[in-house]
């Protein structure tokens, strides 16, 4: 199976790997996916509390080329969004933008999880409930 | 010499064919293209000579009489002939067949399609090192049992089975041995008299001969072994497998098997010095295990675990330069990582942090300098990138942590 240039690109040159300070309470950290499964990802997202926007994008993920050029486009379209916009961020417009073949659908599917994750984990810490997210099939 | 790219090393899946091969198959297709069956007339008689010769070079590999060789289209066609052959032939004696779960699927999914017609399967379990308990074995030998199908070296990790002694087990209770030698044959010594075998299948194109060509053997003496056809019509090969014989592949297929009784030896020795430096080298790095016996194995496989690197996203970093396999499943829509891994107990993470090595005739030692430079460099950076390494690093206990299984 071949990958496409934006998947290489990103896999080659990935955008925001690293790890911001999870006990910060600005800090939200999303942690999904299983090693058993061939795949993890961890995505952190550091909030601007006075602007409300997303300042700082950070990921590391176990995994396929499509997963780790998921997770870092994931990355790339959190930073200056507000939370609430970054709740919009739809697994399907991952899979648009990195042309990713049916198999590896569940790679954008982990990445969108990952963002909820995120922002679940923001909230807790900020006094706000938790957001029941969609199921989506893996 | 200068660095050869891309660099194959997934010589278990496929061999480049010898050009000594090519060039002694060309005139079977052209000028020699006569139907070996044809006995009246000249092209007729070409062609059957071609063929008596390609018999006696693959029978000599395996020191097999030419006339225990039945031509078929491959390791596959094979399997399925010895099995199913062996099951309905000897439907009289029994319904039970042993093998085990490292088999490779031209033998399990035969032995399965015998399982929906009424025979019994025993699946043996290995041991962490890939080879299969001798004591299991034959407690799991009944009166009904008719065969026993190990194979000699496994395909994804190199692993060789006790062959002797499976066999000598086979002998004791009466029952016939089949072994799977597709990765075996022609990369180190395979003796179907000194080694017990009734019957063994291989193939062309893992040999650097051509694809779409392999044989069974089946023993004539001490025991006569008869297999039921799978494929009827002319009653070629002694009635066992008809079908106008391929004439250039086996060709191939016979010259093929006579390079490597001549250059097995040495090639053997270059590679395993090869593949040892490749091994050694891999391992410097850390959390990184080689998977199966490296006492009983080919000389030319690896199989290594790259904990924490999954296999597939790792060989993205260097695909386009080095041609391997991983035992990583994140293409299939299983999402199942190797089931030859698991059976030697790796955990999924393990199996899906795994490279296969096949080195080959064609395998230079710059080419696996090439290798272990980029696979080092893309482990690092992967760990680099992943959150597995950084828990690991911190003293994380990745197993305490509930991951939500998808």
């Amino acid at each position: 199976m071949a990958y496409s240039d934006k998947v290489i690109d990103h896999y080659s040159n990935p955008k925001n790997v690293g790890t911001l300070d999870k006990s910060k309470a600005n800090v939200g950290t999303g942690l999904v996916g299983a090693p058993e499964c061939g795949d993890v990802m961890r995505l952190q997202i550091e909030v601007d509390e006075e602007s409300g926007l997303i300042s700082d994008a950070k990921f590391k993920t176990f995994g396929c080329g499509s997963a780790i050029a998921s997770s870092s486009l994931a990355t790339e379209w959190l930073k200056g969004k507000t939370v609430d916009q970054a709740l919009s961020i739809d697994n399907m417009d991952i899979v648009e933008e990195l042309n990713l073949p049916p198999v590896k659908i569940h790679c954008s599917v982990l990445a969108e999880d990952a963002i909820k994750a995120a922002i679940n984990d923001y909230r807790v810490k900020n006094g706000l409930p938790e957001l029941v997210a969609e199921k989506k099939a893996h | 010499m200068e660095l050869k790219l891309p660099v194959y090393l997934d010589n278990n899946a496929t061999t480049p064919m010898d050009p000594r091969v090519l060039e002694a198959m060309l005139p079977y297709f052209t000028e020699k293209f006569g139907n070996a069956a044809s006995r009246n007339h000249s092209f007729g008689w070409v062609a059957e000579e071609a063929v008596d010769y390609a018999r006696e070079q693959v029978a000599k590999l395996i020191n097999a009489d030419p006339k225990e060789i039945i031509f078929t289209s491959g390791a596959t066609e094979a399997d399925n002939l010895a099995i199913k052959g062996v099951y309905e032939m000897y439907a009289s004696k029994g319904n039970h067949v042993i093998t085990a779960t490292t088999e490779h699927k031209a033998v399990l999914d035969t032995c399965k399609h015998i399982e929906k017609t009424g025979g019994q399967v025993t699946y043996l379990n290995v041991k962490e090192d890939g080879l299969i308990d001798l004591e299991e074995l034959e407690k799991a030998i009944t009166p009904k049992t008719i065969l026993i199908a190990i194979m000699y070296g496994n395909n994804e990790t190199g692993v060789v089975q006790p062959i002797r002694e499976i066999s000598k087990i086979a002998r004791r209770h009466g029952v016939l041995f089949f072994t799977d030698a597709t990765q075996a044959v022609g990369k180190i010594p395979v003796d179907v008299n000194a080694d017990g075998i009734d019957l063994l299948a291989f193939s062309g194109h893992k040999m650097y001969g051509p694809k779409g060509v392999g044989a069974l053997y089946v023993r004539r003496k001490n025991p006569r072994v008869k297999v039921t056809s799978q494929m009827d019509g002319g009653g070629h090969e002694r009635g066992m497998r008809s079908g106008t014989l391929n004439v250039p592949a086996i060709v191939g297929f016979g010259k093929a098997c006579e390079l490597c009784m001549n250059e097995m030896e040495s090639e053997a020795a270059r590679l395993s010095k090869m593949r040892d430096r490749l091994e050694n080298s891999l391992m410097e790095l850390e959390e990184t295990y080689v998977n199966g016996s490296t006492e009983h194995r080919l000389p030319h496989v690896s199989n290594i675990s790259f904990k924490y690197v999954e296999g597939e996203g790792l060989m993205m970093g260097f695909n386009k330069n080095i041609a391997l396999s991983s035992g990583s499943a994140c293409t299939s829509a299983s999402l199942e990582p190797s089931y030859v891994l698991k059976a030697l107990g790796l955990g999924d993470d393990l199996a899906h942090s795994s490279l296969r090595f096949g080195l080959g005739r064609f395998t230079t030692d710059d080419q696996i300098d090439f290798t272990i430079d980029a696979i080092k460099s893309t482990v690092t950076k992967l760990r680099e990138m992943s959150p597995l390494w950084e828990m690991f690093k911190e003293g994380v206990d990745i197993n305490a942590i509930e991951w939500a299984h998808h």
